[in-house]
């Protein structure tokens, strides 16, 4: 490297701008990384982010704009291209195939062959030694991608951006279905990276990890540059303001509730993926969170008191029914609505309207002689659309079309169009905007006001203790304590979640 | 971790014995029946449901990489009776026979061809693009034909699949040697080569392996077109078996190409299958017929064993899989 190009930043990107039809995705947007920098890239859904991060990789080109790395021009024609070019992604949805094996994942693409012959033997060590630079030496190179945890997956398609020697890497998300432990030595994977001279660009919705983790911050709104800095002379109050374009004044909005009768209580309930027997009691016009690791039994806990697994054991009742033995459909009936954590694959139906997925639970009133009127659903669909403040072109509009924060208040939507007293829901605000979590937030105690009961599970923190009334701790499938909000802080919480004891 | 290694390696295994356990029951059950005994596992009748196999197998060979690379070819059938109408009209016109053969095989891969295009290029399910050159190449094919079969000389090519063999030396009809020969290669080209590795990737998570710059349109239109030129042969050989280029023959055959991949433990959704298995799926059905048509059992319960035979492997395989969460 001459000495010219070892000042240059490892990437500058400058006046990117890209259409998509009559839309500007991009707008002239600069982005500078600095050798060895995490360099946080923050906006709502659909500020652009994406699509920059795309053009990066070379899956998009941009309209106008040049790219330069290591202060040399760069115009990647294809992944490929760019993965050459010493820049890796790390998506969200995870990047492999899951009926590989880790050796075959982290080769794929750039497999080492003579005459389309593959070389395994000397891949094999360097792999190894990739695995144990990152620290986690027990992934064994020949077990099929699918039957590894998250977190390890994750460090496959890590080792996968090392072994290309990435210079520049991409994290979209990392952290959002990691547990806090995988969180940290994610963290540790991280500084070692940097200190090896990569650069990574980090986007995250968890505001506090990428205080924690970045070094400076570019923050993308409607498709253009609104602030970038330092994140030590950033406080985090004035990032989020340059993200949503004003001052959120109140991210927890509280409506006043008080618990009444009891709504749900289960009573030693133990489900077939339950790892443990629960007790839990939740009141009307209260709302209840369930912290704990991932794996600890909370979203086990929910999919068994809805019907949704098997149960094998104990007492479920909703306001003095015994519930144990009944169905989905029989629990809807009986005022339950559960809001799945995994929004794509079972929370809604992504191809259909957002009128079909919001009337979808209650089809009651638009029945006459068996025939359902499409224009009452549409009118009623409509109605809780402008309640959430859903942006969508029209009731007929499908949902896979619309954002993470819009589908998210569609699922929510249907909840309350079911009209369910008791909502059971499980990480509702992960991977959406600011703005639609305080939405969520708001509609939360709102319900509770209305005499609802709200089982909340959520893997952070913040929202819970700002969210809820009381908190119960989930470890390894037991609860370990509950306790009203107040009587917890952010430490004693993880303490709780990490260790068992209260 | 060493447990852990040790699993991974169990289920290797498990993995591999699996599609056996299933042709080893099949010969035992007709192997103990009273009235076949004697006749079922002698060297006469092994070679000739060796040499019945060929046609399917040669087919499963090609289905074995389209599914696994997550696609289905519902065309292979008519690619076979379009291939042997092509090699029956070239040998009736006078070329010479190794002509024939090659225009034959050429056919199919031209066929396939235009299926792997398609599919890219349109961007359409394979099902559909496949269950469109169904219909168009049996047709083309009863075109070709003008609507009835096809007479042609007897060449060497008839030769093919004798089953005694004309050097007696050779043991199994050439169409045999020639399977056995295509079936090693397609095994080492899946499991030692890029390209297969490349068509597991695609047909585990095509996106996947597109952002893992694998180049996976023109992946695709060689996985259709390997796949046609199967077909091709096997076409060659329907012609060699008939004597005759018959447009009409092989209706249906693909059901049973397919169910032969999936009963060795192909999955429909792709990433996963092996010729290993599909050859044992193509003999788990060979011998059922046999065996059958020795006990002198009427069709219609051949079709039934074969039908609960898919169901149940299929089953099985899916609890072998589930197992490992």
């Amino acid at each position: 490297m001459t000495s010219a190009t070892a000042a240059a930043p490892a990437l500058e990107m400058r006046g990117i701008t890209k259409r998509f039809g009559a839309t500007a995705a991009l707008e002239e947007v600069d982005l500078v990384l600095q050798k060895g920098d995490v360099h946080a890239l923050l906006g709502e859904n659909g500020a652009g982010k994406s699509t920059l991060v795309k053009i990066l990789s070379g899956a998009l080109r941009p309209d106008r704009g040049g790219m330069r790395l290591a202060g040399r021009p760069y115009h990647p024609a294809d992944p490929l291209h760019g993965r050459r070019s010493g820049v890796s992604m790390i998506y969200q949805e995870l990047n492999l195939a899951p009926h590989l094996t880790v050796e075959e994942n982290i080769m794929l693409g750039t497999e080492v062959h003579s005459g389309g012959f593959l070389k395994r033997r000397d891949v094999r060590t360097k792999i190894k030694e990739t695995l144990e630079f990152l620290h986690h030496p027990e992934i064994v190179l020949d077990a099929p991608v699918r039957q590894l945890s998250v977190g390890a997956r994750q460090i496959v398609e890590i080792s996968r951006a090392i072994m290309d020697r990435a210079r520049i890497l991409v994290m979209d998300e990392p952290t959002s279905s990691l547990t806090r432990e995988d969180t940290e030595r994610l963290f540790q994977v991280i500084r070692k990276l940097k200190a090896e001279g990569v650069s990574i660009i980090y986007i995250s919705h968890f505001l506090e990890e990428v205080r924690e983790v970045a070094d400076a911050y570019t923050v993308l709104r409607d498709g253009k540059n609104v602030g970038a800095g330092r994140m030590a002379e950033a406080s985090l109050e004035a990032i989020i303001q340059l993200m949503v374009g004003r001052k959120i004044s109140d991210l927890f909005p509280r409506v006043d509730h008080r618990p009444g009768e009891v709504a749900l209580s289960l009573n030693g309930l133990k489900g077939v993926r339950m790892p443990g027997a629960v007790s839990l009691e939740l009141h009307r016009g209260e709302i209840l969170g369930l912290a704990g690791l991932i794996g600890a039994g909370r979203t086990e806990t929910l999919r068994a008191v809805f019907g949704l697994d098997a149960r094998q054991s104990g007492q479920v009742e909703i306001a003095g029914v015994k519930a144990l033995k009944l169905k989905p459909w029989q629990m809807i009936r009986l005022g339950l609505g559960l809001l799945s954590e995994d929004r794509q694959g079972e929370g809604l139906a992504l191809s259909r309207s957002l009128t079909d997925n919001i009337t979808l639970s209650r089809f009651g009133p638009y029945k006459k002689y068996g025939f359902l009127s499409l224009k009452k659903r549409s009118r009623a669909a409509l109605q809780w659309m402008d309640e959430l403040k859903i942006k969508a072109q029209g009731s007929g509009q499908a949902v896979a079309s619309l954002s993470g924060g819009n589908q998210q208040k569609a699922a929510l939507a249907r909840l309350l169009h079911q009209d369910a007293d008791v909502l059971l829901l499980d990480e509702p605000t992960r991977g959406i905007d600011v703005l639609s979590k305080a939405q969520i937030y708001d509609w939360m105690s709102r319900l509770a006001a209305r005499g609802k009961g709200i089982l909340f599970v959520s893997s952070y923190f913040p929202e819970l203790l700002g969210v809820c009334d009381r908190i119960a701790v989930f470890f390894r499938g037991q609860v370990v304590d509950v306790r009203p909000a107040a009587g917890w802080r952010d430490e004693s919480l993880m303490a709780a979640a990490m260790t068992g004891k209260a | 971790m060493k447990i852990m290694r040790r699993k991974v390696r169990l289920q290797t295994l498990i993995n591999l014995l699996a599609p056996f356990l299933g042709l080893i029951l099949v010969l035992a059950i007709f192997s103990s029946m009273p009235d076949v005994q004697s006749r079922f596992l002698r060297l006469a009748n092994l070679k000739s449901v060796a040499t019945q196999s060929v046609i399917v197998a040669l087919g499963a060979l090609g289905m074995t990489l389209v599914i696994i690379g997550g696609g289905i070819d519902l065309s292979a059938a008519s690619n076979i009776a379009l291939s042997s109408v092509i090699t029956a009209y070239a040998v009736n016109a006078g070329l010479p026979p190794l002509i024939a053969v090659g225009l034959g095989v050429l056919t199919g891969g031209v066929v396939g061809f235009i299926n792997g295009a398609l599919i890219t290029r349109l961007r359409l399910v394979p099902f559909i693009i496949t269950m469109g050159m169904m219909g168009i190449a049996r047709g083309v094919a009863k075109w070709i034909a003008n609507n009835q079969k096809i007479d042609a000389p007897l060449t060497w090519v008839n030769e093919l699949m004798a089953k005694s063999p004309r050097p007696s030396w050779l043991m199994l009809a050439p169409g045999v040697w020639l399977m056995i020969v295509f079936a090693v290669a397609m095994a080492v080209l899946l499991r030692y080569t890029v390209f297969g590795r490349h068509v597991f990737a695609i047909g585990s998570n095509e996106a996947a392996a597109r952002l893992c710059g694998v180049r996976t349109n023109r992946a695709k239109i060689i996985v259709y077109t390997i796949a046609g030129l199967f077909c091709g042969l096997s076409g060659v050989m329907e012609f060699s078996r008939l004597t005759v280029g018959d447009p009409t023959v092989a209706v249906g055959l693909e059901l049973d190409i397919i169910a032969a991949v999936v009963i060795g433990g192909g999955s429909l959704s792709g990433g996963e299958g092996s010729i290993l298995g599909s050859m044992i799926g193509v003999f788990i059905m060979a011998f059922l017929r046999n065996g059958c048509t020795m006990m002198g059992w009427p069709n219609y319960i051949q079709e039934i064993i074969i039908g609960v035979i898919i169901v149940a492997a299929v089953s099985l395989d899916q609890i072998r899989h589930r197992r490992p969460t």
